[in-house]
């Protein structure tokens, strides 16, 4: 009986020891996985302050070996970029997560649903890939339509499914009420429903919008890029991703200071775009 | 006499259709059945564009790499030249360099990823979830290209510098740490990949730990265990949820294109060495991809694009299955 007992108290205080190890690294974890977050974002503040400055937004690149310039062209190209990818994206996104929330309870539904997961995982060059044989073979040279086409096809599962969630929230007496006073079910979806998510599906736009901005790979062999002012649907365009690539890589010292800037900018004009929508999606309606 | 029977039949007919056709329309506008029938047909429409997508996309490419198809066979994914000037390509050190690229990356991301979500959903205090939560996010939007430029001017050099010499230094006869330390290679690809993959894998699996009842956990303190031992139990009962999470992971790293670009180095070989550099199929797809010349050349790119493809969405079928099998299970029957 002492023996059972005293083995009994080894065994609890070995399992109480073990409890407090293992609780603690998962603490230092959850600490280690943050210690990237913070190396990025200081280097890239850091680093990239130096050259932010005026002409950094309103002066072309120079040619090789030049000082100074700055990427106008390419902060404007990711901006139109992402406007041609958003104009295809956002209603093809909105209108099937309507039809999933609205009509999809049926097996087509679950099947692209599913499908649409399943896009989402599809890696960005791949739809680069699909972007330049759909649409600068044909056309026989690269454009930013072309990069555009790209980003829209990255848009469409993460518009899709935010759409699906949040109308999915609005609850059902909402759309009993509407259909009680004797509106039309489209007009109660359309007017009522998407109305009242409007708040958290703009989220789900902006999240689209802003991985399209810091989308590299499909805009390689689509856009291209462009070292001079142009825009040009039509023709390549220069992007800040694609600049921030090719200044990285490239030997050149200077280069490789600016690639550090339009890093920078990079994420302020991510950050600039996340706030500009939520004032503007700043409503009464709330989810 | 007779002809005006007739005619006066006829018009009643014409009449009676007439209003039977106008009665339809009226009905249907009427109850505003036509507006539905447009608008759930109009959504239907732009959800069968997002299910035809994923089929016109392997069929694009299919039909752009049929050269390369045609000439290599099969050939093409166990052959290890690729040698665009003599046009022969062999993609085996590019997929091998992809698949060990990754793994290598989920080696250290999968224990450190289930461990922070482990610690937001089972050990956090609300207060302290919320915002770690949010940062480990934060870290899923930084573009990759930020992590590529990071990696050649902040991680690279420091693997240059301090890390690789020490390994060589403490296992000198390993296979594993011959060669000169570049920086640039196998070992740069993989610590950059699990650091792109930790905050997938984390939100994901702390989702699926989430889903898990509490009566599970209460059940198990009731019988004296001690927090640990109620997590363990907690990530049994989460285990294939668990590996879905892993598998989107996987998916994830196998298609990432751009740090990985920056930082391996780019030579299509296989080598035990992980200081040695290497190359995966996206990028190859990045560099080459506006350098071919060739017909043959481009084919055989779009092919490579093609097995990317296919391996992406074969691993992610896999892991959105297991992961909606396990939330489904504790909803469709709450133990």
């Amino acid at each position: 009986m002492e023996i059972k007992s005293g083995l009994n108290k080894i065994s609890l205080y070995r399992r109480k020891i073990t409890n407090v190890i293992m609780l603690s690294l998962s603490f230092l974890s959850a600490l280690l996985a943050l210690v990237p977050l913070i190396f990025v974002f200081y280097y890239t503040i850091s680093k990239g302050i130096d050259h932010l400055n005026l002409n950094f937004f309103t002066k072309l690149p120079t040619p090789i070996g030049e000082p100074g310039g700055g990427m106008v062209n390419a902060i404007v190209g990711t901006l139109i970029l992402v406007g041609i990818g958003g104009a295809i994206g956002i209603p093809v996104g909105i209108m099937s997560g309507t039809y999933l929330s609205e009509f999809g309870h049926n097996k087509f539904g679950s099947l692209v649903r599913f499908l649409t997961d399943v896009l989402s995982g599809v890696p960005s060059i791949v739809v680069g890939v699909v972007a330049y044989t759909l649409v600068v073979l044909p056309m026989k040279h690269f454009s930013a339509f072309a990069g555009g086409v790209a980003l829209a096809i990255l848009m469409i599962p993460t518009i899709t499914r935010t759409t699906e969630e949040m109308i999915k929230l609005v609850p059902q007496s909402y759309r009993e009420a509407g259909l009680a006073l004797g509106i039309p079910k489209w007009k109660t979806t359309v007017l009522i429903i998407l109305k009242t998510a409007w708040k958290g599906i703009a989220t789900g736009i902006l999240l689209g919008l802003s991985r399209a901005a810091g989308e590299t790979a499909p805009l390689l062999f689509t856009a291209l890029g462009n070292r001079f002012w142009s825009t040009n649907v039509f023709q390549p365009m220069a992007s800040l991703t694609v600049y921030i690539y090719e200044y990285s890589t490239a030997p050149f010292k200077d280069w490789n200071d600016q690639a550090w800037t339009a890093a920078l900018v990079l994420i302020l004009l991510i950050s600039v775009l996340s706030l500009i929508f939520r004032i503007i999606t700043r409503s009464k309606y709330k989810v | 006499m007779n002809e005006n029977a007739e005619l006066t039949k006829e018009y009643f007919e014409k009449r009676n259709k007439r209003t039977k056709t106008s009665a339809f329309i009226k009905k249907l506008l009427g109850n505003n059945n036509l507006g539905d029938f447009i608008f759930e047909r109009l959504t239907l429409l732009f959800a069968m564009l997002v299910f035809l997508l994923v089929l016109f996309m392997a069929w694009e490419m299919y039909s752009h790499s049929i050269l390369s198809i045609k000439k290599f066979g099969f050939h093409f994914l166990v052959t290890s030249v690729w040698d665009p000037f003599n046009e022969v390509f062999g993609a085996l050190p590019i997929i091998y360099g992809t698949i060990v690229s990754s793994l290598l990356g989920l080696l250290i991301a999968v224990p450190l990823g289930i461990a922070v979500a482990v610690f937001l959903s089972e050990i956090a205090p609300g207060w302290l979830e919320k915002p770690l939560s949010f940062l480990t996010e934060l870290l899923a939007g930084v573009p990759s290209v930020i992590y590529g430029l990071w990696g050649i001017f902040v991680l690279v050099p420091w693997l240059r510098d301090n890390v690789e010499p020490l390994l060589q230094n403490t296992f000198p006869n390993s296979p594993l740490f011959q060669g000169a330390p570049y920086g640039f290679g196998m070992l740069a690809a993989a610590v950059i990949l699990s650091i792109m993959v930790l905050p997938i894998i984390s939100s994901i699996s702390r989702d699926i730990l989430k889903s898990v009842p509490n009566t599970q956990r209460e059940a198990a303190y009731a019988l004296g265990a001690t927090k640990w031992e109620v997590t363990k139990i907690v990530l049994g009962n989460a285990k294939s949820g668990l590996l879905g999470a892993i598998m989107l992971g996987l998916g994830r790293a196998i298609g990432e294109t751009m740090a990985v670009t920056m930082v391996i180095g780019n030579r299509p070989q296989i080598s035990a060495s992980l200081l040695d550099p290497s190359y995966t199929m996206a990028s190859v797809l990045a560099n080459e991809f506006t350098e071919a010349t060739s017909d043959l050349y481009l084919n055989a790119l779009i092919e490579l694009a093609l097995v990317l493809f296919v391996i992406t969405i074969l691993i992610n079928i896999l892991a959105r299955l297991l992961v909606w099998s396990t939330e489904r299970k504790w909803k469709s029957n709450p133990a």
